[in-house]
């Protein structure tokens, strides 16, 4: 009874934990925003010039790359913040306060909610400042004030589904560093989709995993809202993944933390 | 830290008065085909203080996780705080506070902010939070700490800190799971004093140890835990008189004079290979006098002397005949 009334606040209780984590402890964050940046000035700066020319735009050249491949360095800044929330929910239960927590009446999942909401947050504090260095290095996007609010919602709701299958990963991992580890994949998706070239230049077999995989909608619904590209069924399914990911993560992760603790 | 401390013996009135705190009745677990707890029964009345006590691995842990719904019992009638541990967990968590063998502080946190955490978690008001992190940083002498990371405190000062964030819902009952082990002997000190206190102030303490000395300094009533098993049950005066008295140990030069002093005090426990025996004694100087005296006479030298007072290994030798699991000290020749 009371666990239901206190859901909301003992969830934010937890949140609160976490940003105060996350400010004693920045080098953490930094460390998950330097990732996507370096990768944002490489693939602009070492490849950009050959891979903008492939894509045969109207400028072509560097200046065309930037414009493309911001969507996949913002999906490697959700896989990096994903990741990061794995380890630091890892490391959380290697800590007797978990066990506290589990003796005490509050609600089951506000350890883990707080995590989540928390992580969100930093992605959309990476989110932005990927976005600004982007705009310092020349890219001009064309969204509107919908297109913006839009983008907003799209990547908070795409960060929700990660960081749920990430909780999950983290809590399933014995140590921190398979923690850190078991996410990899996430980081590796945007390139086996639209993140970086265009799907239409991958093998056969290649395209159709590319095609099918949740990363290329994601990526094509960004790409739409930043400059305007089509979007066509990529929007629901983005919506669809991304509720799936979160629903398959959330109960993951409630049946883990649910189970017996072994020590 | 105001009440002078009492012989726990005066305090065991209120026993059997009222609905006894935590009942727990054909206790048992078993990871895998290992059992752990083997039909545990015990009952602890309310504003008492019940010592478990046993070696490590003897499942004292276990047995606290269970009677604090951190893991759930594989079978056993348990009750805490008047409810069912199995149907009404949030119940029971409302009622109690656990400090742990391991820190359960949050070390990124100030000791100020890892109280107010707990008193958000347990939806104090707003002006309260304040007020009973003030009161408690106060009590436990951990003011000038307050805003410091918890990763910076001593093991004594976390120690302290753990203990008064279980204390901010006010819990009616405690359990404290070996709660000075790897403590300097006068934290120690303080913990028995603050566990007093609390006491007095009408809490009930359930406490692992395996210390004989913690139980008996602090407990109304010593479970022996060994293997699984309840072993024996008492006050601590009950519980001594089953334990002998100790012994003095001499260790000879050679193995004449070990052979001659063997001859000459007859009934003792001997080791031939270590050069040492073992003589029954109550440790007294009078005794230790008259023992000296003996092998004097008999011209007999001893090397080194050493006086051995009953401790937990004894409680364990007259109540299994055997050491405790996992001490390997030695092994003794009867």
């Amino acid at each position: 009874m009371s666990t239901v009334s206190h859901t909301f606040s003992d969830s934010a209780t937890m949140l609160r934990r976490n940003l105060l984590h996350m400010v004693r402890y920045p080098s953490m964050t930094l460390l998950l925003f330097g990732m996507p940046i370096i990768f944002l000035l490489l693939f602009v700066y070492v490849f950009g010039g050959t891979l903008g020319a492939g894509l045969g735009g109207a400028s072509g050249g560097r200046a065309e790359y930037l414009r493309y491949v911001i969507p996949g360095i913002l999906m490697m800044t959700l896989a990096a913040v994903s990741q990061g929330t794995a380890v630091s929910i890892a490391m959380d239960m290697t800590e007797g306060i978990i066990a506290r927590f589990r003796t005490m009446a509050i609600s089951r999942a506000s350890v883990m909610t707080g995590h989540v909401l928390g992580s969100i947050l930093q992605a959309l504090i990476g989110l932005t400042l990927v976005i600004g260095i982007a705009v310092l290095l020349g890219f001009r996007p064309n969204a509107g004030l919908t297109d913006w609010l839009a983008l907003i919602g799209v990547l908070a709701l795409i960060s929700l589904a990660l960081t749920w299958l990430t909780v999950a990963m983290g809590m399933a991992s014995k140590t921190v560093e398979s923690a850190s580890n078991v996410p990899m994949p996430l980081t590796l998706l945007p390139f086996l989709g639209s993140g970086f070239v265009p799907t239409d230049s991958m093998p056969a077999g290649l395209r159709w995993f590319a095609e099918y995989q949740p990363f290329t909608p994601f990526i094509e619904t960004i790409r739409g809202l930043l400059v305007g590209t089509p979007i066509g069924s990529s929007g629901w399914q983005t919506v669809a993944w991304s509720l799936g990911i979160a629903l398959l993560g959330y109960v993951w992760a409630r049946r883990l933390y649910d189970r017996d603790p072994s020590r | 830290m105001t009440t002078a401390p009492t012989p726990p013996a005066s305090r065991a009135r209120a026993a059997g008065s009222a609905a006894p705190a935590i009942r727990a009745a054909g206790l048992r677990k078993s990871y895998g085909d290992q059992t752990v707890l083997d039909g545990i029964d015990l009952v602890v009345p309310a504003g008492t203080i019940f010592a478990l006590l046993g070696p490590n691995g003897a499942g004292k842990t276990t047995t606290v996780q269970i009677l604090s719904t951190l893991i759930r019992a594989d079978d056993g009638d348990l009750r805490v705080a008047g409810h069912d541990l199995s149907r009404e967990p949030d119940a029971v968590r409302g009622a109690i506070g656990v400090t742990g063998q391991f820190s359960a502080v949050d070390n990124l946190l100030t000791g100020e902010e890892n109280l107010l955490l707990m008193a958000d978690l347990r939806h104090l008001g707003r002006r309260v939070r304040r007020q009973r992190a003030a009161e408690l940083l106060a009590r436990f002498d951990l003011e000038d700490a307050a805003t410091k990371p918890a990763a910076t405190y001593s093991g004594g000062m976390r120690r302290r800190l753990d203990l008064a964030m279980t204390l901010v819902g006010n819990p009616e009952i405690i359990f404290l799971d070996e709660p000075t082990t790897g403590l300097d002997p006068r934290s120690r000190r303080s913990m028995w004093q603050i566990i007093r206190d609390l006491v007095a102030g009408g809490v009930t303490i359930f406490l692992t140890t395996q210390y004989l000395e913690e139980a008996d300094q602090l407990a109304d009533r010593i479970a022996l835990l060994d293997h699984g098993k309840l072993v024996a049950e008492g006050t601590p005066a009950e519980l001594k008189r089953l334990v002998p008295g100790g012994h003095i140990q001499l260790h000879f030069p050679t193995a004449i004079e070990y052979a001659a002093a063997a001859r000459l005090l007859g009934d003792v426990v001997r080791d031939d290979d270590a050069l040492t025996l073992q003589v029954p004694s109550d440790g007294g100087v009078h005794s230790l006098r008259a023992l000296l005296d003996q092998l004097d006479n008999a011209s007999v030298e001893v090397g080194e002397l050493s006086v051995h007072t009953p401790d937990l290994d004894d409680v364990f030798l007259a109540l299994t005949g055997r050491e405790p699991a996992t001490d390997q000290v030695k092994e003794p020749i009867r």
